[in-house]
């Protein structure tokens, strides 16, 4: 290894930094050509504060926008009918709240499909106003009384909204709403090429977690809200100043490195000086998610937004179904974690990082600045979140104010079966939570796969508590 | 033991709130002291590691404690007599308070049985050992700092109904108890010098003042054995007498007393027995003099250095002087 | 501006059920952390598993006596289950462990596989479990006003579930206190301190830790079914926040005191519903919308939870020199 100089810094470390972002913009140019075709836009209902949506997406069993189908949506509002666009959309405004009664006209469905759940046609959805909901028609082989995933709906007014938006309701590709229909090769195929993509994106946001409690021993549970911090910013990126997907999402990253970094300097850094215990910090964070989560709410509402509102096209590899964006995001996450991985290597601050989150104590006496590093992990930590953000905002087709809450005891899992403390443990529990998050669905209800995730991290908590790349004596 | 305890309670009483240890000399009364009396039972017992003893109270068999590839503990045969004031001494590592907590409970061994009394107690936790009879101090000290000193006290007696949930509800179950407790309580702290500070935080005293109140504490429960880890450890040599005092009055009442230590110099003046320890396993047994010019015990603390008695005054640099002969 | 109006709202929240049911919360968690040191984050669980118990017993068709009893046995069967993994663990994994527990629960709870038992995510109608509670009431129907306070008598958000709710809450801080300078309490105190000094003196450390957290979850579990008496049970609304809520609640009026959760609960909701109300009137709705208002009340719980842990972590009846946030 060169040897460096300066304890500053290291000149490779912003070599790298450089790197990531530049490989990760090149990759989001993949993104930029198809942008733009906000088809919908014209005609797309938006939610404000007189008017409710009732939306959807319609795809065929193969995975392919279903067009000029006819929605019917009947209630207290009257009755509207809308048709599905080119990309499969459809939307219908409503100015009175209460429930709706939403129909799929059958005879107007593309040849040959059929709505695989026809004893749910009508369905009946809440309307508020202010707020989109969705109403699910999935195509395919008709089966009995499908567990589909349950219609993203507004939260109670004591805050939570239930799970936020579910990953694959509007990227059917992907398609995760499980529980009906039978556990075939390709199922389980597709569940588990979820379950990577999902898992990939979720390392992105965890490195940072397992980092922070490394190297200083917090908790931090307002870590989600670094993660809603980059989907956020994304949005305000695209949607409100205009700004190209890629632009906007690497200045959503930085971004969100500056929040890191404003946080370690003017919260964390003081309170450690202080001597403030770590129980005490920890409840600060959770007072600290619990402001961010209703500022967010404050600025952005209640409802789901979309970063873009194009309509990525699907790949198919074999027998499973990509959309282009999630593979985008998937090399570009890979592309990130491989240069996290070089860097924490190869690199002398990488492996100061390393060191200080094994035994502060003894890198500290070693001569390595520790409050660097922390600050350092900080930066880094926040902005990883917030690509991971990004990233998951546009896999999930939808971020919101409790997006990152939401995903936080996942990263907690993935982070905990990994091991506490090392980046790569955050690594592989990510891809294992996702790959059970995705797989569970095959055998549990999906509204219930979160849960499989939690058992396994109360299971390892039992039994190995330093987890799988952790040390035992970490550990109590 | 009773009729060593009443030939033993005429000297303590005559010493009762002095701090001054009982010497080896003769007692007031005329008779053989207690100290006396264990020099002659151990002068029968042969100065070898893992010997058996005329009276054991403990007996630990092939007791082992490994961590990862390291052993830390390897004792063949350890028995502990009864009634007396056995010290354990060691370098550092080589073992000591690692075998205090398999002993006590508060640690698992790879391999080995022990037990007290009679009793097995290998595989008993922590709490259950210490209700048998046999309590034991920390190293550093555990005084429940945001408690007051007399409930701390409180805490360390057995027996108390109002500890458990059902019937604490009731303060006509627990109330009498309660004033019995109290009142040992205060005696125990009037013995320690401690009763000015009853209702004080723990947290406020100094740091040989907890020392004496964890000591205080442990005997609460009129422990049949008290098992002292480093009881001396960063304490004042003004204090170190108070203590030492204590540590004989408690042999003299009748209870064992086990402790680790590395003043040389305490240790000679007030254990019956010495038990030296060194890289987990015993290297030597005896009285104290003998051991201290035991040749692989100079070696296990000194290495080169072994050609001096570590008994020896004029190698220590303190000027703390012997305590023989003085009243 | 209208102060009575405001005024009135705010004494209306210092009495609400809603409060007293935050109250019992916090004095259940007073008991785990307060006075034991347990760090339990999910407390919202043990109410929410209070909820479901006694409303889907009474919707069952059992009398309220066997649906409350129901209901605490739903929350001494959770707390042994969480207790046998996690009272062996340090502090900060217990957090985590009890948090994912909770919203097991309720992710479980408001599955559509569950739609028959709990009404899923819409969960369980008011009226479907309100009978036999208001059936108890030695009330005649209607209404009645003290002062600026009217309520009805005995229908939902009504003048009997404030008496029972306040009663409950009276109960419970007697429970507490007598148990606080008890031995027992001493013993909890002790482990709050340092388990091993207290294993070191013959008691049996896992077992008290295991009472305190079944206690302090029974007490959740009454103030759960006291949250939902007034309204409906609705998973998503007894979730993560209404923890952090609680906690708040519990740190604000000081933990390891007897009347801290209670005052601290009042002082909670009444703030609240005076920041809201002086907004609404002050604020134009081209500034701060109604929901805006209702969000921002919400930030300054967060932000008022970050700053009293950090320079008032004893609260306001807290004594520092007792209390400093050590954690079993």
């Amino acid at each position: 290894m060169r040897p460096h100089a300066t304890t500053d810094r290291s000149p490779t470390a912003r070599a790298l930094l450089l790197a990531l972002v530049l490989s990760a913009l090149a990759s989001l140019g993949v993104l930029v050509a198809p942008a733009g075709t906000a088809h919908a836009a014209a005609t797309a209902c938006v939610a404000d504060p007189t008017t409710g949506c009732v939306t959807g997406t319609l795809r065929t069993a193969g995975g392919q926008p279903a067009v000029g189908v006819e929605i019917t949506v009947d209630g207290p509002g009257g009755s509207t009918t809308a048709t599905s666009g080119a990309d499969g959309r459809w939307s219908a405004a409503a100015t009175e709240a209460g429930e709706y009664s939403v129909t799929v006209d059958e005879s107007t469905l593309p040849e040959g499909e059929t709505l695989r759940d026809p004893a749910n046609n009508p369905r009946t959805v809440t309307v508020t106003l202010g707020t989109s909901a969705g109403a699910l028609f999935p195509f395919g082989q008709p089966t009995g009384g499908g567990a589909a995933a349950p219609t993203p709906a507004p939260g109670d007014d004591s805050a939570d909204a239930g799970q936020g938006a579910e990953p694959g309701v509007d990227t059917a590709p992907v398609d995760s709403a499980g529980g009906a229909g039978g556990v075939t090769w390709g199922r389980v195929a597709q569940q588990a090429l979820a379950g990577l993509v999902f898992g990939s994106l979720l390392a992105l946001a965890s490195i940072g977690l397992s980092l922070i409690f490394g190297t200083t021993g917090l908790s931090n549970f307002a870590h989600g809200e670094q993660v809603t911090l980059g989907g956020i910013l994304a949005y305000v990126g695209v949607q409100t100043l205009g700004l190209p997907l890629l632009v906007a999402g690497a200045l959503a990253v930085l971004l969100a490195g500056v929040s890191g970094w404003l946080q370690d300097k003017f919260l964390w850094h003081p309170l450690r000086r202080r001597r403030v215990g770590m129980t005490q910090q920890l409840i600060v964070t959770i007072g600290l998610a619990i402001a961010l989560q209703y500022t967010y709410q404050f600025f952005f509402g209640a409802s789901s937004l979309r970063i873009t509102t194009a309509n990525p096209e699907s790949i198919r590899f074999g027998p499973v179904f990509i959309t282009q964006q999630s593979l985008t995001s998937v090399i570009i996450a890979a592309v990130v974690l491989a240069g996290v991985a070089y860097f924490l290597v190869a690199t002398r601050t990488g492996r100061a990082t390393r060191a200080v989150s094994d035994n502060p104590a003894l890198a500290a006496a070693s001569g390595i600045s520790v409050e660097r590093i922390i600050r350092l992990v900080w930066t880094f930590g926040a902005a990883l979140a917030g690509l991971g953000g990004v990233l998951m905002g546009l896999y999930l087709n939808a971020t919101s104010w409790n997006m990152g809450g939401t995903l936080l005891l996942l990263m907690f899992a993935a982070v905990t079966l990994g091991g506490l403390g090392t980046a790569f443990g955050a690594l592989v529990g990510s891809l294992v939570i996702g790959l059970v998050v995705e797989m569970s669905n095959l055998v549990i209800p999906s509204d219930m796969r979160y849960a499989g995730a939690l058992v396994i991290l109360i299971l390892i908590l039992l039994f190995r508590p330093q987890g799988i790349l952790g040390r035992a004596e970490r550990i109590g | 033991m009773s009729a060593d305890r009443t030939a033993a309670e005429a000297p303590v009483a005559a010493h009762a709130g002095a701090s001054t240890p009982t010497t080896h000399g003769a007692t007031a009364l005329g008779g053989p002291t207690r100290a006396q009396e264990l020099q002659a039972r151990f002068a029968a017992v042969d100065p070898v590691p893992g010997v058996p003893k005329p009276d054991p109270i403990v007996v630990a068999d092939n007791v082992t404690r490994h961590f990862g590839g390291m052993t830390a503990v390897d004792v063949g045969h350890l028995e502990v007599e009864r009634g007396a004031i056995t010290a354990l001494i060691g370098p550092n590592g080589a073992g000591k308070t690692t075998l205090f907590n398999l002993l006590t409970g508060f640690d698992k061994p790879s391999t080995g049985t022990w037990t007290f009394e009679g009793r097995s107690l290998s595989g008993t936790p922590a709490a259950k050992v210490a209700r048998t009879g046999m309590v034991r101090t920390f190293q550093l000290t555990k005084a429940l700092s945001r408690m007051t000193v007399i409930e701390n006290m409180r805490l360390g007696a057995a027996a108390q109904p109002g500890e458990n949930l059902g019937a604490a509800l009731i303060p006509g179950l627990w109330r009498s108890r309660e004033r019995e407790i109290t009142a040992q309580a205060e005696e125990l702290l009037a013995r320690f010098k401690l009763d000015t500070k009853r209702d004080d935080f723990a947290g406020s005293l100094s740091g040989g003042q907890r020392k004496l109140l964890e000591m205080a504490r442990a005997l609460m429960s009129e422990p049949t054995m008290v098992m002292l880890d480093e009881p001396m450890a960063g304490v004042n040599p003004a204090l170190t007498q108070s203590l030492l005092g204590h540590i004989q009055a408690l042999r003299d009442e009748g209870t064992t007393v086990l402790f680790v230590e590395h003043d040389m110099h305490m240790v000679r003046h007030i254990s019956d027995w010495v038990v030296v320890m060194a890289e987990g396993r015993i290297v030597a047994e005896g009285p104290p003099r003998s051991v201290m010019s035991d040749q692989a015990v100079i070696d296990a603390y000194l290495g080169a250095h072994h050609d001096t008695d570590l008994g020896d005054d004029s190698l220590l640099t303190d000027d703390v002087t012997p305590l023989e002969g003085k009243p | 501006m209208d102060w009575t109006r405001i005024l009135t709202n705010v004494a209306g929240e210092i009495i609400a059920p809603t409060t007293a049911a935050y109250a019992l919360a916090a004095i259940g968690l007073n008991v785990h952390f307060g006075l034991t040191g347990l760090l339990n984050f999910g407390q919202a669980g043990f109410m929410l598993l209070g909820a479901y118990g006694f409303a889907i017993s009474t919707i069952a068709g059992y009398p309220i006596w066997v649906a409350l009893l129901i209901a605490i046995a739903c929350a001494v069967i959770f707390a042994l289950i969480l207790g046998i993994p996690t009272l062996k663990l340090r502090g900060d994994y217990l957090a985590i462990v009890t948090i994912a527990a909770a919203e097991i629960v309720r992710i479980v709870g408001r599955s559509t596989a569950m739609t028959g038992l709990t009404g899923a995510s819409s969960g369980l109608r008011g009226n479907s479990y309100k009978e036999s509670f208001q059936a108890l009431s030695p009330f005649p129907d209607g209404t009645t006003d003290v002062g600026p306070l009217s309520y009805s008598n005995n229908a939902s958000n009504s003048w009997w579930i404030r008496i029972v709710g306040w009663a409950l809450v009276a109960l419970a801080c007697l429970l507490v206190w007598r148990l606080m300078n008890s031995p027992w309490g001493r013993v909890l105190k002790g482990i709050r301190e340092d388990e091993d000094a207290v294993r070191s003196l013959g008691k049996n450390v896992y077992a008290y830790k295991m009472q305190s957290l079944v206690l302090g979850g029974v007490i959740g579990a009454v103030a759960g079914i006291v949250y939902v008496l007034p309204r409906a049970v609705q998973p998503d609304s007894m979730g993560r926040p209404m923890t952090f809520f609680v906690w708040t609640i519990l740190l604000l009026g000081g933990a390891a005191t007897v009347f801290g959760p209670v005052l601290g609960s009042m002082i909670f909701w009444a703030a609240l519903m005076l920041i809201k109300t002086v907004m609404r009137s002050a604020v134009p709705p081209d500034i701060m919308r109604t929901e805006q208002i209702e969000q921002f009340g919400w930030i300054v719980v967060g932000v008022t939870l970050m700053l009293l842990v950090i320079f008032r972590p004893q609260g306001m009846l807290g004594d520092k020199k007792e209390l400093a946030i050590n954690v079993r």
